[in-house]
């Protein structure tokens, strides 16, 4: 009987497999420079007599290159290390931002209803019709129109943070509307209000704590978008430019080898990439179940 | 249901008229419109005259309501890259996006539908398992990565299909379609099938779970005890119901379905909307950008009131709302 309760706190394998995995890719991101056998921003680092050099457990490999090297001779593990770090700073800031425009948002409109509850939503609704890749391509357009490029190459990061969570805090936004309107009908809300305590005060400390546990889950299923979303802006070329690629950006810098056999320039960092969002997805989508069953999956 | 119909249509004039507010803003505000027409080296006279001719100096209520005027007309523009109207430059790409649209989506739903029912009746069945663990794999893997390894395999390795392109064209007067040669079918198979997959996924659980719902509902587990044949209860009984959901699914899902057109037909580099729009975003060629917006737009918006008005249709009780 025990084990059996205790089994059934446990996640599953499949999620526990894809925490460790996440775990390891954390570690991997936040050391990068120290685990990386080179600094690929580093020229000296490298020469061109490595170039081209297949993944180490193929033939014609080389052992200092676990998965091979690039066409400029670069060590693939630490292009692939620095690239993962890149996407999911962005990944996280993205996250990050939508979230917290979403929220606040959210309260707004659900504490205030009325006038500011018309506006917010209707600017949701319009957004969300348009796909985030759609939405994001236009604003980098949109920079890359207004910017030069050397300002272009400081701000790219911010830009497609920018961009990708200027569609996506409509999620974090209906959802906290939602339970700020049952929240407002309640009594400790009511009572707050009676004794004069400030619209602000009573939304951030009382309000907010108890609808931060859907919104939680909403961001680690977000995560996933967020990342699979800079990845395609950088592949199609509106994303991080080659001086500091991401995951996105390095396949679209292998996608050019493609053809001349090279095939672990592009496919490296795309299984990466597809074990990354694998292992968030599997986690988000146990979150929802374990914690919000009622939350849309997407 | 009169008043129902014109509330719809006066939202929908409204958002249009919001979505065309952006992209006037985009036309008039992002670049400068006078710098990218006129010839190298021109003075300051010069520019002054073409800004007047171009009615830049009016106020921006009055330009904002001769742009509408323009793009009611057709008008959308000339291309900075192309120096073309940017109309004819999108209407010569419809065709192509359209076919690979067209082509994927009955793809989608010619394998997810039979592969969703199958999840739904024998779910422990190695063939739905297989399914259901690939599918979440499926969720992961961005479209263009998918197509990358199409292009690897089919392409660069086995040499069977072309990796880009539309093939050999048969020109129809306005239409120019790849399906009549053999060299645009073959071309259209890996492009299609890399932005049938991810539709494929969404159909194949939501039939899954829409089956699962009807299967277990009264009136299916009466025709059981009937005594109804099998095949006949699930084919015309349940699955008829459980499809209804999924019309409406696919209609509102245009929206994915064009985001994922872009991305595809950038990695084939297949002539269509999509691709134009990705050369725009790095050229920056903001006609292009502003009138592709301009034309989502006007898709969702008919899109979203067909749907909305079909249901109150089929839905007696929503027209009392």
């Amino acid at each position: 009987m025990a084990t059996q309760s205790l089994m059934h706190r446990l996640p599953p394998v499949s999620v526990m497999i894809a925490g460790l995995v996440l775990f390891i890719m954390l570690i991997l991101v936040l050391f990068a420079p120290l685990i990386a056998p080179m600094d690929p921003r580093d020229v000296s680092s490298y020469s061109l007599i490595d170039m081209e050099i297949p993944p180490a457990f193929m033939e014609g490999g080389d052992p200092r290159f676990l998965l091979g090297t690039d066409n400029q001779g670069r060590d693939l593990v630490s292009v692939i290390l620095f690239g993962l770090r890149i996407s999911v700073v962005i990944g996280l800031g993205a996250v990050l931002f939508a979230a917290t425009l979403g929220v606040m948002l959210g309260l707004i409109a659900g504490f205030f209803g009325g006038i500011a509850d018309g506006i917010v939503m209707r600017i949701a609704d319009v957004l969300v019709s348009f796909p985030t890749i759609l939405v994001a391509l236009l604003i980098s357009g949109i920079a890359r129109a207004q910017l030069s490029a050397d300002t272009m190459l400081t701000w790219a990061p911010l830009v497609l943070i920018f961009s990708i969570a200027v569609n996506e805090w409509v999620q974090y936004a209906r959802t906290v509307r939602a339970s700020t309107m049952v929240e407002v009908a309640r009594d400790y809300v009511r009572a707050a209000k009676v004794i004069g305590l400030p619209s602000g005060r009573i939304m951030g400390r009382h309000i907010l704590p108890n609808v931060m546990s859907s919104v939680m889950v909403i961001a680690t299923i977000n995560l996933a978008g967020a990342i699979l979303t800079e990845a395609t802006l950088s592949f199609l070329g509106a994303g991080m430019p080659p001086t500091y690629p991401s995951l996105g950006t390095l396949i679209r810098i292998g996608n050019q080898f493609l053809f001349s056999g090279l095939w672990w320039i592009a496919v490296m960092p795309a299984a990466v990439l597809v074990i990354l969002v694998l292992a968030v997805n599997v986690i988000g989508d146990y979150l929802r179940d374990r914690f919000n069953p009622k939350l849309m999956a997407r | 249901m009169i008043r129902l119909l014109s509330v719809r249509l006066l939202q929908a004039v409204l958002v249009m008229l919001a979505v065309a507010a952006i992209a006037f803003v985009m036309f008039r505000f992002v670049g400068d419109p006078v710098a990218s027409m006129v010839r190298e080296g021109a003075t300051q006279a010069e520019k002054d005259t073409l800004r007047v001719a171009l009615g830049l100096d009016r106020p921006v209520l009055v330009q904002f309501v001769n742009f509408v005027g323009q793009v009611l007309t057709g008008d959308l523009g000339t291309s900075f890259r192309y120096q073309q109207p940017v109309t004819s430059l999108l209407l010569s790409r419809l065709p192509a996006t359209l076919e690979l649209v067209v082509v994927a989506t009955v793809l989608a739903l010619a394998v997810g539908i039979p592969l969703g029912v199958l999840c739904a009746l024998k779910p422990n069945s190695f063939l739905s398992r297989l399914t259901q663990a690939t599918t979440l794999v499926g969720i992961s893997m961005p479209t263009f990565v998918t197509g990358l390894l199409l292009i690897l395999i089919f392409a660069v390795n086995l040499r069977w299909l072309p990796s880009s392109g539309r093939g050999d064209l048969v020109d129809l007067g306005l239409w120019q379609t790849g399906f009549l040669s053999l060299s645009g079918l073959k071309s259209l198979i890996l492009p299609s099938i890399t932005l049938a997959l991810f539709q494929l996924t969404l159909i194949m659980r939501l039939v899954r779970s829409e089956m699962i719902d009807v299967l277990s509902s009264d009136y299916i587990r009466f025709a059981f005890a009937r005594g109804l044949p099998r095949a006949y209860i699930y084919r015309r009984l349940a699955l008829r119901n459980a499809l209804m959901p999924v019309v409406t699914v696919t209609g509102l899902q245009i929206g994915q379905l064009i985001a994922f057109a872009i991305v595809t037909e950038t990695v084939f580099q297949w002539p269509g909307m999509g691709l134009l729009f990705t050369n725009a975003v790095g050229y920056p060629d903001v006609p292009v950008l502003a009138a592709y917006l301009l034309f989502v737009g006007f898709l969702f918006v008919m899109i979203n009131m067909i749907v909305d008005i079909l249901y109150t249709f089929i839905d007696p009780r929503l027209r009392t709302r």
